[in-house]
Formats: C-alpha cells, sequence, structure tokens
C-alpha cells in the first residue's frame, strides 16, 4: 500500500524514523528467527532423518511416502472438485428457486439456506457419516466427505448465485420479457451467462474454502492429504516437517487459486458486469 | 428426540463450553489480528512483510492442518500443553489472519480525502485518527469481524473433533459414540447447539450492517 489513508508521503524525518525503526524490526526479526532456529536444532529437528524421507531422492523411503502423499493428494482434489461441482449444481438450482418460486415455498428455501449456512461443515461430514450409514445409506468415505461438503457449500453458493442474478441490470430482464421468452429461457440465457461472469471471483474463492475443508476427511478416514500425513508419521516420526511440508501443498495451490481470483477480478471489473461479490470478502474462515 | 430432552445438562455443558472456547479465541484473535492489521498498514516494510507472510500462510492453510501442526508438532520442540490450550491457540492464530484482513480492508474503506481533510483544517495525527478515521473504519469493520466471528464458532467445531472435550460436538461423540444412542437425534441436537449461537449473531451482523452503512 504505497499510499495509505493514516500518513502523508513521509519527509526527510519521516524516512529516517521509517529507516530506523525498519532496522530495529529486522533486528527483533532476526533474533526471533535465531531462537527458533536453535529451539528445533536443540531438539533434533533438523537431522537429515527427519527430512530425507521428504527431499532426499535416494532416501529409500522417498519414493514409499511421495506414493502414499501423492495418492492422498489425488484424493483430496477428487473431493474437493466432486464438492465443487455438486455444490455449483445445486447452488444454481436453490438461487433460481429462491428467485422464482412461489412464496411459500421461497420461505421453505428460505430456511433451509439459513439453516445450512449456520451449521459447522465438520459437523454436516460427521453427521452424513455417522448417521446415513444407520438408515441404510452406506458409502465409501469419500461420499461422506462430499454430501457434508455439499450441504454446506451448496447453499453458500446459492446466495453467491443469487447475489450475481440480483446484480444484472433489471433491463436485461424487461428485454428478455420484450422478445417474449418465457422465465425459464430468461434465467438460462440472459441472466445466468452474465450472473456467472460477475461472480466468478466469489466461486473460486469458495473452491478455496472447499479445498481446505477436504482436510476434514482425516477424521473420518477418509485418505486424503492429512490423513495420509498421519500414516507417514507413524513409522518415520517426523511431524514438524510432514507437517511442513502438507502445510506448504495447501498453500501453495490455494495461493495459485486465490490469484487466479483476484486476476479473474481485475479482469472483470474494467467491462459493465462488475464482481458484484468481491472474492475476498466471502473468506472468513 | 427424548435424547435431547434428557441430557439437556449436557447439551448446556456443551453449549457453555463452546462458548468458553470462542470468547477467549474472541480476544486474543482480535488482539493479534489488530496487531497485524497495524504491521500491514505500517511504513515500515519488514513489519508490513510480516503482516503480509502471516495472512497469506496461515489463510490459505486448512485450520485442521494448524491444529494438528500445534498439538503434535510443538511437543517435539519441548513445549507441552494441553489439547485445549492447543486447540485455543490454533484456533487463534487461524483466526488472527481473517480478523486482520477485515480490519485492514476497513481502513481502507476509509477515503483518502477524510484525512487529508482533516490535515488541512490542522487537525494533529492523533486527532485525526481518533476524529475522523477510527470512526469511520470501525463503521466498516465491524459487520465483516462479526462474519469473522461466526466462522469462528463453526471452526470451533473443528477443534472439538479434534478431541478437546466439554464443548458441542463432544456431546455427539459421548452420546453417540460411547453411550450408544442413536446417531440422528444426538446430531440433530448438537446443530441446535451452534444454531443457537450462529443465528442470532447473524442476525446481529445484519442489524449493524444496516445501522452502520453510510453513503459514500
Amino acid at each position: 500500500m504505497s499510499r495509505s489513508v493514516l500518513y502523508d508521503a513521509p519527509g526527510p524525518r519521516g524516512r529516517r524514523r521509517i529507516a530506523v525503526a525498519s532496522v530495529v524490526a529486522g533486528v527483533v526479526l532476526v533474533g526471533l528467527a535465531v531462537l527458533a532456529v536453535r529451539r528445533l536444532a536443540a531438539n533434533g529437528q533438523f537431522d537429515g532423518s527427519r527430512w530425507s524421507p521428504l527431499f532426499n531422492p535416494g532416501d529409500e523411503d522417498f519414493a514409499d511416502l511421495w506414493r502414499l502423499l501423492g495418492g492422498g493428494l489425488v484424493h483430496t482434489l477428487t473431493a474437493a472438485a466432486l464438492a465443487m461441482s455438486l455444490s455449483l449444481l445445486l447452488g444454481v438450482l436453490i438461487a433460481t428457486t429462491r428467485i422464482s418460486a412461489a412464496r411459500w415455498y421461497r420461505w421453505a428455501v428460505v430456511g433451509m439456506v439459513e439453516l445450512l449456512r449456520g451449521v459447522p461443515v465438520v459437523i454436516a461430514i460427521f453427521f452424513a457419516a455417522q448417521v446415513l450409514p444407520v438408515h441404510g445409506l452406506k458409502l465409501p468415505p469419500l461420499w461422506y466427505i462430499v454430501i457434508g461438503l455439499t450441504a454446506y457449500n451448496s447453499v453458500v453458493i446459492s446466495e453467491i448465485v443469487r447475489a450475481g442474478i440480483l446484480a444484472v441490470p433489471k433491463g436485461q430482464r424487461d428485454a428478455a420479457a420484450a422478445l417474449g421468452l418465457t422465465r425459464g429461457q430468461t434465467l438460462r440465457i440472459v441472466l445466468l451467462p452474465q450472473a456467472f461472469r460477475s461472480m466468478l471471483p466469489a466461486l473460486i474463492s469458495q473452491l478455496v474454502v472447499i479445498l481446505k475443508d477436504t482436510s476434514l476427511g482425516a477424521f473420518i478416514s477418509y485418505e486424503e492429504l492429512l490423513r495420509r500425513a498421519l500414516i507417514a508419521i507413524q513409522t518415520l516420526h517426523n511431524p514438524i516437517q510432514t507437517y511442513l511440508v502438507i502445510g506448504g501443498i495447501f498453500i501453495l495451490i490455494n495461493y495459485l487459486v486465490t490469484r487466479l481470483a483476484t486476476y479473474l477480478e481485475a479482469r472483470l471489473s474494467g467491462r459493465r458486469a462488475r464482481p458484484s461479490v468481491p472474492a475476498e470478502d466471502l473468506a472468513t474462515g | 428426540m427424548d435424547v435431547i430432552t434428557d441430557n439437556l445438562g449436557l447439551y448446556a455443558d456443551g453449549l457453555l463450553g463452546t462458548l468458553t472456547i470462542c470468547g477467549l479465541v474472541a480476544v486474543a484473535a482480535l488482539l493479534l489480528g489488530v496487531v497485524l492489521a497495524g504491521f500491514r498498514v505500517s511504513p515500515v516494510p519488514p513489519l508490513r512483510a510480516v503482516g503480509t507472510a502471516y495472512v497469506t500462510l496461515v489463510r490459505n492453510c486448512p485450520l485442521t492442518i494448524v491444529l494438528f501442526a500445534f498439538a503434535f508438532g510443538l511437543p517435539e520442540v519441548g513445549i507441552n500443553g494441553s489439547y485445549f490450550a492447543f486447540g485455543v491457540t490454533g484456533l487463534t492464530v487461524y483466526t488472527a489472519a481473517f480478523v486482520c484482513e477485515a480490519v485492514r480492508s476497513g481502513i481502507g474503506a476509509v477515503e483518502t480525502g477524510q484525512a487529508e481533510a482533516a490535515r488541512s483544517i490542522g487537525l494533529t495525527f492523533g486527532q485525526s485518527l481518533r476524529l475522523v478515521i477510527l470512526p469511520q473504519a470501525i463503521r466498516a469493520v465491524i459487520p465483516p469481524l462479526g462474519n469473522v466471528g461466526i466462522a469462528m464458532v463453526k471452526n470451533s467445531a473443528i477443534v472439538g473433533a479434534f478431541g478437546v472435550g466439554g464443548e458441542l460436538y463432544s456431546v455427539a461423540s459421548t452420546l453417540n459414540g460411547a453411550r450408544g444412542e442413536p446417531a440422528l437425534p444426538v446430531y440433530a441436537g448438537v446443530v441446535i447447539g451452534y444454531l443457537v449461537i450462529v443465528i442470532p449473531a447473524g442476525l446481529l451482523v445484519l442489524a449493524a450492517e444496516k445501522r452502520l452503512r453510510v453513503a459514500r
């Protein structure tokens, strides 16, 4: 942030103060880093045996470990892709129902949306994993994750879609009506394509949320990345190093996805259909 | 539904436990988040870099991994604690990144002209901050902060799934897992417990949003 509301562009004295503060902050940060490294070293965290299975291709465990983790990553991405597609499908369905349904029926939809939005995702996943099998629906763990994630994210996405549809200028709807398009046609041909463009950044941000939440699969023994990492740690005894690596994988993927969302937002905001739902605002954790 | 009415005390304890975790995390994450936001808007480059790095790393990492790393990573370097302490710390570290972003965007929402006007009528830095910028920034910050808070309440369930005990999620594992009560009503009760917190909080945020909206 080169220009801030909080202060003027610094003058010579201000610049000197900033320089001094930078040096002090730098020294403090380096000091903290040294303390952390010494603590890690004192507890043997830099021993080669803890790192080489992860980073040294010559290590006897390297190939097995990465086959394990790679498979986990594939499972993570599978769950995320399925949950995202289903959530998008259901989200569009819920949003269009909410916009076009009869009044009494709309209340039912609104109620369901508000209810599901308030349920923690982890509870939704446990709910699926514990309740469905009792009532005769026995599925592989992947589907409990997908059902739990979809239950929550489809209503979140329906809100994004609704905001997107409502943000399309009213003239578009009027024009479609004047052309004699039915309500369904208006929605499908005129409103949704335009809305979709404006909500793309927000949808991509939601993808980050879904991807992060797939790691909850570790609790119901779905063998995604985190679960596989836990398995690996049991034999290799290097929790810090393994968490660093899998955390890094998640951070890298999500960072790239977020950058994509920001890029699209910047590109699309130049056009008439402005993103009605900013990408950043929706991700609250 | 007898399970819920028979175990109302257990559910109430769980609700209280969840509220305790959330209260602790809310205070700590607010403090840490505001400090981080201060870092991110400060004129000192190293502090800005720290703030940006923190937010980028923490926001993109699943809370589950943060919690596992705290509970099983820290003991490796001789830092021991209870699951409760690790859970609360992990959720705080995670939530602070979102608090930071909410606060930062609030400060960013105040137009530069406001500060310029304040300075041009001769207000000092302290006066312009206190009388002009902060009142507007706080207005812009409260609704998003409320949403972060709601997300935090829901995330506390992950801390619960981690085995902290004594909060809403653990009620389900006690009743369903240990005592073999039927899953559906047990989970319905837990969901109601969360909704009791989240829905009023959501309405509060909505009301605050309406009240604090300023024509800009």
